[in-house]
């Protein structure tokens, strides 16, 4: 079997400003990426033959949750494309790029522009975060899968990955202790990241007595709301030479969805459809855990990331909160450095294209104050929780 | 606690009206396959285990045990009313079989995984939301 995601390499990356309430044009932050991306990768818009995002332009849904779909920035751009893809039904925010290596690796484009803009701290104002449903009015009903939820006040994946959560203390003897670590690692890196929202110093005792929003979690176990746009350069290998920046091979690629898809009806609460695909990259490449210098994980809630920890066997199921516990583990300087950049909890919900850049930039030698030392080789980006997961696993060179 | 949840009502449908209504006749009701007795939640047009297209609607016994919960502290809309518990049950007739619900007559500092609870409705017309309570 050819396993056809290695025709493909990330070639160019490119983000906007990111931050609380710029109250900027999504499209204009969007623009700024796209063009920031084309640019880091030698390439010009006339090189730009595909465009694939996530979630797509969206008419509902949490304000500010997507800055910007397909047409808007074909139209931006006048792009001349022969394959685009955008919508929500994807395993994970990174499905998109996923699609995209799929998309040059079979000949359909050349050069596929991916991105993602979320503008929630804007839109969402300076109010508490909204829940699904809210503002909806006395005349609102819940239908479709939101029927079996929003009911019960159960108004936010806060809810949802908490129960998993709560699930995984109860089987394994997790503790709040042992997840904090996701959380104050990602705040220590963060302090090196100079475009991430939260970089002072976060300590034990400030996380075990910071507000509870949904038991097990507190305000630090979820990610912060921010406006910005991320945006990559997936190439066909082939037409890769001569560009700019040092080229960023995709080794492998998962995407399965194997379990139930839904927050309460997963059959194993205690991890999450990443399980799926997790183990499917492994199928697909000669690279195992030990391989891996760096890890850029999803942490949208904390409990996510020891999720992705466990389903990607850098320990074992139900092992991640002990393999927390020594955070020397986890540090930049550790065996597997997590969330260089500060994760989404502490450097801002960039919804999943966050972690990608990052492995990227630290795949490069390019992470600074940051940087992973003897510049890693291999790093692995996961992102989505609950239902949906996809991770891939990049090279460098 | 929950009685002063504003709660966001389900839209009743012709798939779902079953579940939504099944408490003004004190009565948990899901579909089951009437092949292979399969119980389905949520509702679907085909039995998941035998692919049989032959669906009733089936009272179940409203008795189960948390599979898991949390203590939701965030008002996410205007009129929540917080602290409350938001559970896992999984129902006692087969295994997997589960629902979301509220944990309601019970301190939320006392709810435990595997604590037996039984169903109870409350009417906000024109459904009846299942809400569990402790069943020692």
């Amino acid at each position: 079997m050819e396993v056809l995601e290695r025709r493909a390499a990330i070639t160019g990356i490119g983000q906007s400003e990111v931050g609380r309430r710029l109250g900027r044009d999504p499209m204009a932050l969007t623009v700024d990426a796209c063009l920031d991306a084309i640019a880091d990768a030698g390439l010009t818009r006339a090189d730009i033959d595909g465009l694939s995002t996530y979630p797509g332009a969206m008419l509902s849904g949490a304000p500010g949750f997507s800055g910007a779909g397909i047409t808007d920035v074909q139209d931006a751009l006048r792009l001349n494309l022969n394959w685009y893809c955008g919508g929500i039904e994807f395993p994970g925010q990174l499905g998109a790029v996923i699609n995209a290596c799929m998309a040059v690796a079979t000949g359909l484009a050349n050069h596929v522009l991916c991105f993602r803009t979320v503008w929630e701290s804007t839109a969402q104002g300076g109010g508490r975060r909204a829940g699904i449903g809210a503002g909806g009015g006395g005349s609102f009903r819940a239908s479709g899968t939101m029927q079996w939820t929003l009911p019960y006040g159960a108004a936010s994946a806060a809810n949802w990955i908490a129960m998993m959560a709560q699930r995984h203390f109860h089987e394994y003897g997790t503790t709040r202790e042992q997840l904090a670590w996701i959380a104050l690692n990602a705040r220590r890196n963060a302090a090196r990241n100079p475009k991430a929202i939260y970089r002072e110093p976060l300590r034990l005792e400030q996380y075990l007595a910071a507000r509870i929003i949904s038991t097990p979690f507190v305000l630090y176990d979820c990610d912060v709301p921010v406006d910005g746009s991320t945006a990559f350069v997936v190439s066909r290998r082939e037409r890769a030479r001569d560009l700019r920046s040092p080229l960023i091979g995709v080794e492998a690629v998962g995407c399965a969805l194997h379990g139930r898809p839904s927050w309460d009806q997963f059959d194993d609460l205690t991890t999450m459809a990443l399980r799926d695909a997790a183990k499917m990259l492994w199928t697909r490449t000669d690279l195992r855990p030990g391989d891996v210098d760096v890890a850029e994980l999803y942490d949208g809630f904390s409990f996510i990331a020891l999720c992705w920890l466990e389903a990607l066997g850098f320990c074992r199921q139900g092992e991640g909160g002990a393999f927390l516990e020594a955070i020397a583990r986890i540090a930049l300087d550790g065996e597997i450095p997590l969330n260089t950049h500060g994760g989404q909890l502490s450097a801002g919900r960039l919804h999943g294209f966050g972690f990608l850049h990052e492995a990227v930039v630290q795949l490069r030698g390019e992470g600074g104050e940051r940087q992973v030392a003897g510049t890693p080789a291999v790093a692995i980006a996961g992102a989505g929780g609950g239902p949906l997961g996809g991770c891939l696993l990049l090279t460098r060179g | 606690m929950a009685d002063h949840l504003t709660r966001l009502l389900p839209a009743l449908t012709p798939e779902n009206q079953h579940f939504w209504t099944g408490g003004a006749r004190g009565r948990l009701q899901l579909l089951g396959c009437v092949r292979c007795r399969h119980l389905i939640h949520p509702p679907a047009p085909v039995c998941p285990e035998c692919l049989s297209r032959n669906l009733e609607v089936a009272a179940v016994s409203g008795q189960g045990i948390v599979h898991t919960f949390t203590v939701n502290h965030q008002p996410w809309y205007p009129g929540m009313a917080t602290p409350f518990v938001v559970a896992i049950v999984e129902l006692a007739e087969q295994p997997g079989l589960r629902l979301t619900t509220n944990l309601v007559n019970c301190a939320v500092d006392q709810v435990k995984i595997g604590m037996p609870v039984r169903v109870l409705f409350e009417n906000r017309d024109p459904v009846w939301i299942p809400l569990f309570e402790p069943a020692f």
